[in-house]
Order: structure tokens, then C-alpha cells, then sequence
């Protein structure tokens, strides 16, 4: 696996940002085919990929839980105060649960994994770079590639979906919740109002591109650590720019695959 | 004479202009010690991380048993490594494993040990001849520096490589665990037959373990031989290098 390497240095002119830009977008392709090279091959390291499903859940949990429910909350909320003085309610459901399933669960559970995750991933394995943690695997004949970085692309890409399916529940209870407050809604008849407006279609949709999401998270904050040049400031920027990059991918994935499933 | 274990021709590296090492050819026998001296930032550790390719040099060819190191493909690359025990000079613990975990990582990655109690017995045996059985299950950031040097040396013998290419494994270490540390590599290699590369600034060390130097220089090897003969040579670099006492600009003894 040959990367490009990036220009470095305190003041970098226009086109030598240009060339960065280019060389992460080429990196980070080259960078995906070595994963799909590799994650097929012996051993599969499950122990440690369980390892780190376990450990990005964990992390991400409490956050992604909290802005689920207010999500929720808001959005009814808000659909509430619009469509109440048309005695419209009865579409809140319905609308609050697809935007839900379509685009805001999958996309806001997503940037917070991100924020979480990507930046935890580029730290350690920025870390193990400097430290020459992994040379020492290397030298050793462990394919650290396979070790660092597909256990952990793997568990991003297998968890986002698994958390977002939760997001989708929990931010609907939030819907609910709101409803409930404002105009006294029983639960079978906000299901009822629910059910019939959300098809599969809509979750596999909303679900399909959390899929893509993780890979790109685990992709990108594995890259920028793995490259890490720099020392213990290499580090810090590693980690910063695995946030800012993947933030910016998943929302352009967003719009493709929105533009995709409208088609 | 032994058999060549390791053959390097004509290796040379530069990182941008600067040249660290310059043409530089040198065998290496079948069991013995050889000691790399040389100033700080002469080029030894990127000797020693050339010969296992962590660094591509420029130029030259490095064969491992008549195999060429740089030409071989990946999977070749990684057979031949599992042969190569490394000892980097900043020790280099995984950190977030235990101290036994990280000397447990290499017999079930790569001597593909299944068996726990297997495991534990090697890991306790072999942090015992570092004196550090205490430390197993201690994170590396809890170990002082010389600590985690050694807990690195156990890593690195545990698989019982063949060659051990050791950065510097006495630096930072009082002169007693020094001495331990130079004794256990002069034991290694009486009773496993293994083979060293030993960089390092500590001539106490050297004149236990040594059976040949060589001494680096501006990329190039400057001498090479027996410690004792070159520790007679009547050269102005080698008597500085070996002497402690202060020294002038213009080369003129100074007590
Ligand atoms: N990855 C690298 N990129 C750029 N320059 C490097 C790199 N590695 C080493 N160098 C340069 O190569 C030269 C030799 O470095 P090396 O680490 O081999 O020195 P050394 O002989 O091991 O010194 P010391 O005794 O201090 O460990 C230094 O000038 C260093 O700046
Ligand atoms: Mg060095």
C-alpha cells in the first residue's frame, strides 16, 4: 500500500492545499481497497473487533440517547404548533416518523459518532504511530493493517446501524413524549397515526446509508492515524481533522444517497 | 567461520539532502554479537530499521539468509520478521495492553499459542529474566522508562527469534540492571544460539557481550574489528570515543 504523502509545514500556499485535498481523497481510496484486500483474509480477529463494538457503543451511548429523545421531542413539538390550529395532529405522527427514520436519526446519530469515535480512533492509532507502536506490531509479523485497522472499520461500519435503529426508537418515545404533553395523545393511537405512513422502504433507506456512514468514520479516523507524522502535535491534528473530515463525508454521502433513493 | 546470516551490500539512505548512510556493506555471522557504535545521529537506527525494511533504503541489497529482503514480497517479508526479534529504542509497549498482555501478543499472533496456562508460564518465565514478574499485570504508563525497556526486551525475546536487533537495550538503566540486561543477551546467545545486533553507548555492555564491532561514521563504517584491538588503535576518533576524558578543538588531552 503506497499513500501519497501530504505536504507539510506552517504556511502552505493555495495549490499545495489543493494537492493535500487530492492526496486524502486518493489516500483514503487507496487506504478502502486495502481494507476490502484484507478483510477477508485469516485470522478475522474477531475478539478484538467484539472488543471495539462493545467499546464504541459504550461511548457513544449516553450522547446518541439524550439527543434522540430531544430530537424527537423537538420535532413533534414543533410539527405540533404548525399543524394544530389546522386540527392536522393527526399527521404528526406519521411525518415526525419519517423524518425521523428517513434523515434525522440516521444523520445526526452519525455526526455524533463521528465526533466521538472518529476522533477517539485517530488519536490512538495517531498515538501508536509516533510512539512506534506500530512498527513494533509490525516488525513483528502481525499485519497491523489488518489488527488497528480492519477490526476497527469493521466494528464502526456493523454498530453505527445497530445505534441508529436505537436513535430511531428512542427519538420516536421523544415524539411521543411531546404529543403526549401538549394534547393528552394515547400511545395505541399515535402508533396507529404512525404505522401506516412508514414503509419499509423508509427504514432500509434511512438504515442502508448508516452502513456507509460507519465505514467512512471508521475509514477516515484510521487513516489520519495510521498516517500520522509529527509527533504528539501530529497527534492533535490527526484527531481534529478525522472529525472535520468525516463530518464533511457524511453529509455528502447524505445527500447521494438521498438523491439515490428519491430516484 | 559461521555462516552469513545476514548480508548487506552497498546499502545507503538519504532523507532529503542529508545522506545517513552512505554505501555501506557488512556481514553478519551465525551466532555472534555485533556491537554498532557510533554518535548520536550517525545512523544506526535506521541501520537497524533498514534491515527489516520499516524503512526502504535508497540503494543497495540486504539478504537474510541469501534472501533479498527488499525484493521479497510482502507475505515473505512477514515470514522472515517473525525470524527478526527488534528492540526499538523507545521500547515501544503497546499501551493499552498490560504488561503481560504485551508479552502474550506475539506467542498467540505469531507462534500461534492457543493454550492460556502455556501462555502465562512462558510470560511469567521470561519477565522473570528481566526481573519484572511483579509488573504483569501493570499498564506500560505505570513503568518507569528503564522498566519499560525492559518489559520490551522480554517482548522482543519471548518468540526466541533467531536474530535480536537491539536499539540501545541498556540506555537509561542503572549500571547494575545494565549489566543484568548485557549478561541476559551474552546467555541468549549460549544457549539459544541466537544472533545480535547490538546499538548501543554503553561500553560496559560492549565488553561484555561483544565479539566484533564496528563503528559508524558520517554513513560510512569508519572501523571494524575486535573491541580490545580497536580500543589500542592509535586513531584520534576512536581514542576520543573510548577515553572519558574532556577533549579540545584541537584534539589536544585535557584532564
Ligand atoms: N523518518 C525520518 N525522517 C527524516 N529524517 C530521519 C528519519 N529517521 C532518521 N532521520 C535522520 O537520520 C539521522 C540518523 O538518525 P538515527 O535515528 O539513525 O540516529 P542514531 O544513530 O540512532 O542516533 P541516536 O544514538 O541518537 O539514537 C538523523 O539525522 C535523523 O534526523
Ligand atoms: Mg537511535
Amino acid at each position: 500500500m503506497n499513500l501519497p504523502k501530504l505536504k507539510y509545514g506552517h504556511k502552505l500556499n493555495f495549490s499545495e492545499k489543493l494537492y493535500n485535498f487530492f492526496a486524502i481523497l486518493s489516500g483514503l481510496a487507496i487506504f478502502s481497497a486495502e481494507f476490502f484486500k484484507q478483510v477477508f483474509r485469516l485470522p478475522y480477529e474477531i475478539e478484538e473487533t467484539k472488543r471495539h463494538m462493545y467499546d464504541f457503543g459504550l461511548k457513544t451511548f449516553p450522547i446518541v440517547s439524550t439527543m434522540g429523545i430531544i430530537i424527537g421531542f423537538v420535532l413533534a413539538l414543533e410539527g405540533y404548533a404548525v399543524l394544530q390550529p389546522f386540527g392536522g395532529t393527526d399527521f404528526l405522527p406519521g411525518s415526525v416518523g419519517l423524518s425521523i427514520v428517513r434523515e434525522f436519526a440516521p444523520i445526526l446519530t452519525a455526526l455524533l459518532f463521528a465526533g466521538r469515535v472518529s476522533a477517539g480512533i485517530g488519536a490512538e492509532i495517531g498515538s501508536m504511530r509516533v510512539t512506534e507502536q506500530i512498527d513494533a506490531m509490525d516488525v513483528s509479523g502481525v499485519e497491523p493493517f489488518k489488527f488497528l485497522v480492519v477490526t476497527r472499520v469493521v466494528a464502526t461500519t456493523l454498530v453505527l446501524p445497530v445505534l441508529t435503529v436505537y436513535v430511531i426508537v428512542i427519538s420516536i418515545f421523544g415524539g411521543y413524549l411531546a404529543v403526549y404533553l401538549e394534547g393528552g395523545m394515547s400511545f395505541v393511537y399515535f402508533a396507529n397515526s404512525l404505522l401506516p405512513y412508514v414503509h419499509i422502504n423508509d427504514l432500509v433507506a434511512g438504515l442502508s446509508k448508516t452502513f456507509l456512514f460507519g465505514f467512512a468514520i471508521g475509514i477516515i479516523g484510521t487513516y489520519k492515524g495510521y498516517t500520522t507524522v509529527g509527533g504528539t502535535v501530529g497527534v492533535g491534528k490527526s484527531t481534529t481533522s478525522s472529525v472535520v473530515i468525516s463530518s464533511l463525508m457524511i453529509l455528502f454521502i447524505d445527500m447521494i444517497m438521498v438523491k439515490i433513493s428519491l430516484l | 567461520m559461521s555462516d552469513v546470516l545476514l548480508k548487506i551490500r552497498n546499502l545507503s539512505k538519504a532523507f532529503d539532502e542529508h545522506k545517513v548512510l552512505d554505501n555501506i556493506s557488512l556481514d553478519v555471522f551465525e551466532g555472534e554479537n555485533l556491537i554498532v557504535f557510533g554518535r548520536s545521529g550517525t545512523g544506526k537506527s535506521v541501520l537497524l530499521k533498514s534491515i527489516v525494511r520499516l524503512l526502504f533504503p535508497d540503494n543497495g541489497e540486504i539478504y537474510y539468509r541469501d534472501r533479498n529482503v527488499l525484493t521479497m514480497n510482502k507475505q515473505e517479508l512477514t515470514e522472515i520478521r517473525k525470524n527478526i526479534g527488534f528492540l526499538f529504542q523507545s521500547a515501544a509497549l503497546y499501551d493499552s495492553m498490560t504488561v503481560g498482555e504485551n508479552l502474550a501478543f506475539p506467542l498467540r499472533k505469531i507462534l500461534k499459542i492457543k493454550d492460556n496456562d502455556e501462555i502465562e508460564q512462558k510470560v511469567r518465565k521470561t519477565l522473570s529474566l528481566v526481573e519484572l514478574e511483579s509488573a504483569i499485570d501493570k499498564m506500560p504508563s505505570e513503568l518507569s522508562g528503564g522498566m519499560q525497556k525492559r518489559v520490551g526486551l522480554a517482548r522482543t525475546i519471548i518468540t526466541e527469534p533467531e536474530l535480536i536487533l537491539y536499539d540501545e537495550p541498556t540506555t537509561g538503566l542503572d549500571p547494575i540492571t545494565a549489566k543484568e540486561i548485557s549478561k541476559l543477551i551474552l546467555d541468549l546467545q549460549h544457549q539459544l544460539k541466537m544472533t545480535s545486533i547490538v546499538v548501543t553507548h554503553d561500553l560496559i555492555c560492549a565488553e561484555i557481550i561483544a565479539d566484533r564491532v564496528i563503528f559508524l561514521r558520517e554513513g560510512k563504517i569508519y572501523a571494524e574489528g575486535k573491541l580490545e584491538e580497536l580500543k589500542k588503535k592509535d586513531d584520534y576518533f576512536l581514542r576520543n570515543f573510548f577515553s572519558s576524558k574532556l577533549i579540545t578543538e584541537t584534539g589536544v588531552e585535557n584532564v
